[in-house]
């Protein structure tokens, strides 16, 4: 997918699995949504293939759209229609809708109900947005970015939301640019980045790879931009060090005596002044810093 | 069976248009400019005709009531099928309704077909008010079977003409600029493009003039309730401006 001269989503190949919930993850500009909207058949890829539920979301629009759920970014409503209103709405497109008031009352939409939607804040908005893909029961449910600027109590009810769907049978794809996100929903993740995939697995085998472990070392003073080279040969094969910024450094491997040991002697040898040095358990935050070289969220 | 088991299937294609017109309906009714513009705009224009013919002597060959009230009702199928429908579509795209509509099961067709009867509700509740007011004014309109089918059928066309470019004009420009030419284009209209008064009393641009959808409406309407006839030549010029209307619309509509 191209617009103009930037090439959005190049080469991208990627399956997912049916009853299982598939994250799409990737920093802003990524080309997540251009993904999730080829798929929804909005967009005609100029080249190669998208088939969903073994269809062409181009030329079987109509074969297709009523058996996927749609969960846009933003917008999607009239601004003076009342949020149970355009639910119904929604809902009396499909022939076996599930009902308005169960679905009003598990996201807590109650409160507003009869409210025009252009007075929701931002979190109803989204919350929304989910009643209206799933309210007509698909099998299939494309949602970008379902928590963004969502507060903590409506990110675990929308979460709850999503697990209980895809124990229900529904498959789920959803675009995420938070890690936690994806970690705790996902059974398979596409960590794409600059349109390209760059790795697929299970958050435990993204986050396995070289190791489980991560020592994460901040620093007072910037390093010298040959820091991460020169304490990479000093820990040896086993490890993969990272520069986060020019304050922090990420080893990735095994996180034992010996490596801590060797840690803080090449900091006494090079005169680094050690702020803090953390312990860890890998996250799919290291697995993007270790692919791209670059922090997630910035 | 579990809450959510899947069980996806499209609502039958009458119902879904059926429930996207009640929706479209209960939302131009629901906003206040528009029904200003719908129904106000042509009360005072007709209240006002009237005094002014009054006070100015202008002489009519029929009586100004009869004189005006088929413009009068021209200008309230205007106001509503292009200026209304220019209006709602343009925030539909700034708002991603017609995006997220397009990933509903609902067919292109079928919310075309929601707003047409929406448009038709609207315009029937517009028609009652303003035949209501002129019966007041004591409008005696000659309805015979051809002069009543006539002004139904220029009410249709007149409907799809300006229909087919309100949305050119929703779909060609941004929302704001919609609503700002949408009101201009009806403002203009209603001052000098022959829908309430007769386009030969417009002099020399008569000719012109009646080339103009508004005039054409506006002319269907009164051959059709003045004179009761069927009228002819107007309702070829609003075939002709939907066919324009409806090429222009497909060619250069974008959803988002």
């Amino acid at each position: 997918m191209t617009y103009g001269a930037t090439s959005a989503v190049d080469g991208l190949s990627l399956t997912v699995e049916r009853a299982a919930v598939t994250a799409v993850l990737g920093p802003n500009g990524a080309g997540k949504t251009t993904t999730l909207e080829t798929c929804e058949g909005y967009r005609r890829p100029q080249s190669g293939t998208v088939r969903v539920l073994g269809l062409d979301p181009q030329a079987q629009r109509r074969d297709l759209l009523p058996r996927i759920g749609v969960m846009l970014q933003n917008g999607g409503a009239w601004s003076g229609v009342r949020a149970e209103e355009m639910l119904r709405h929604i809902a009396s497109l499909h022939a076996h809708p599930l009902p308005v008031p169960m679905l009003v009352e598990r996201l807590g939409l109650g409160s507003c109900g009869r409210t025009p939607y252009r007075r929701l804040s931002g979190g109803q908005q989204q919350r929304l947005a989910l009643a209206m893909a799933v309210v007509g029961r698909p099998e299939l449910l494309f949602v970008d970015e379902p928590t963004a600027g969502m507060d903590p109590q409506a990110r675990r009810t929308t979460w709850e939301l999503l697990e209980e769907l895809r124990r229900d049978g529904v498959t789920i794809v959803l675009t995420t640019h938070y890690m936690d996100e994806a970690e705790r929903l996902a059974d398979q993740v596409h960590v794409i980045d600059h349109g390209r995939l760059i790795a697929s697995g299970s958050p435990f085998e993204l986050t396995r790879g070289t190791g489980s472990s991560t020592i994460r070392l901040v620093v007072t003073e910037p390093f010298p931009a040959s820091a991460p080279a020169d304490l990479q040969v000093t820990l040896g094969p086993g490890t993969d060090v990272r520069a986060v910024s020019e304050h922090s450094l990420l080893i990735t491997g095994p996180a034992d005596a010996s490596t801590l040991a060797k840690v803080s002697a090449w900091c006494d040898a090079n005169g680094v002044l050690p702020e803090s040095l953390t312990l860890g358990q890998r996250t799919l935050e290291d697995v993007f810093l270790q692919l791209t070289g670059r922090e997630l969220v910035p | 069976m579990t809450t959510f088991t899947p069980r996806p299937g499209a609502a039958p294609l009458p119902r879904m248009v059926l429930a996207q017109a009640r929706m479209e309906t209960r939302l131009l009714l629901r906003n206040g400019e528009q029904l200003l513009l719908a129904v106000v705009v042509p009360l005072i224009v007709l209240v006002g005709g009237i005094t002014a013919a009054r006070h100015f002597d202008l002489s009519f060959s029929h009586s100004a009531v009869d004189t005006l009230t088929p413009g009068v009702l021209a200008l309230a199928v205007m106001s509503t099928s292009f200026t209304s429908l220019a209006i709602a579509t343009g925030f539909e795209r700034r708002y991603g309704v017609l995006k997220r509509l397009g990933s509903s099961p609902l067919p292109r067709s079928g919310l075309l077909a929601g707003k047409v009867g929406a448009l038709l509700v609207v315009e029937l509740l517009q028609a009652v008010l303003i035949c209501a007011a002129a019966v007041v004014l004591h409008w005696s309109p000659t309805l015979t079977v051809p002069g009543v089918l006539g002004a139904l059928v220029t009410a249709l066309l007149g409907t799809a003409a300006f229909a087919s470019l309100g949305l050119f004009v929703a779909g060609a420009l941004r929302a704001e600029a919609t609503l700002a030419a949408a009101n201009l284009i009806y403002l203009l209209l209603l001052a000098g493009g022959a829908v309430v008064f007769p386009a030969d009393s417009y002099g020399r641009a008569s000719g012109v003039l009646s080339w103009l959808p508004s005039a054409a409406l506006g002319s269907g309407l009164r051959t059709a309730l003045i004179e009761g006839a069927f009228p002819g030549a107007p309702l070829l010029v609003l075939v002709a401006w939907t066919v324009v209307g409806t090429a222009l619309t497909a060619r250069t509509f974008r959803w988002e």
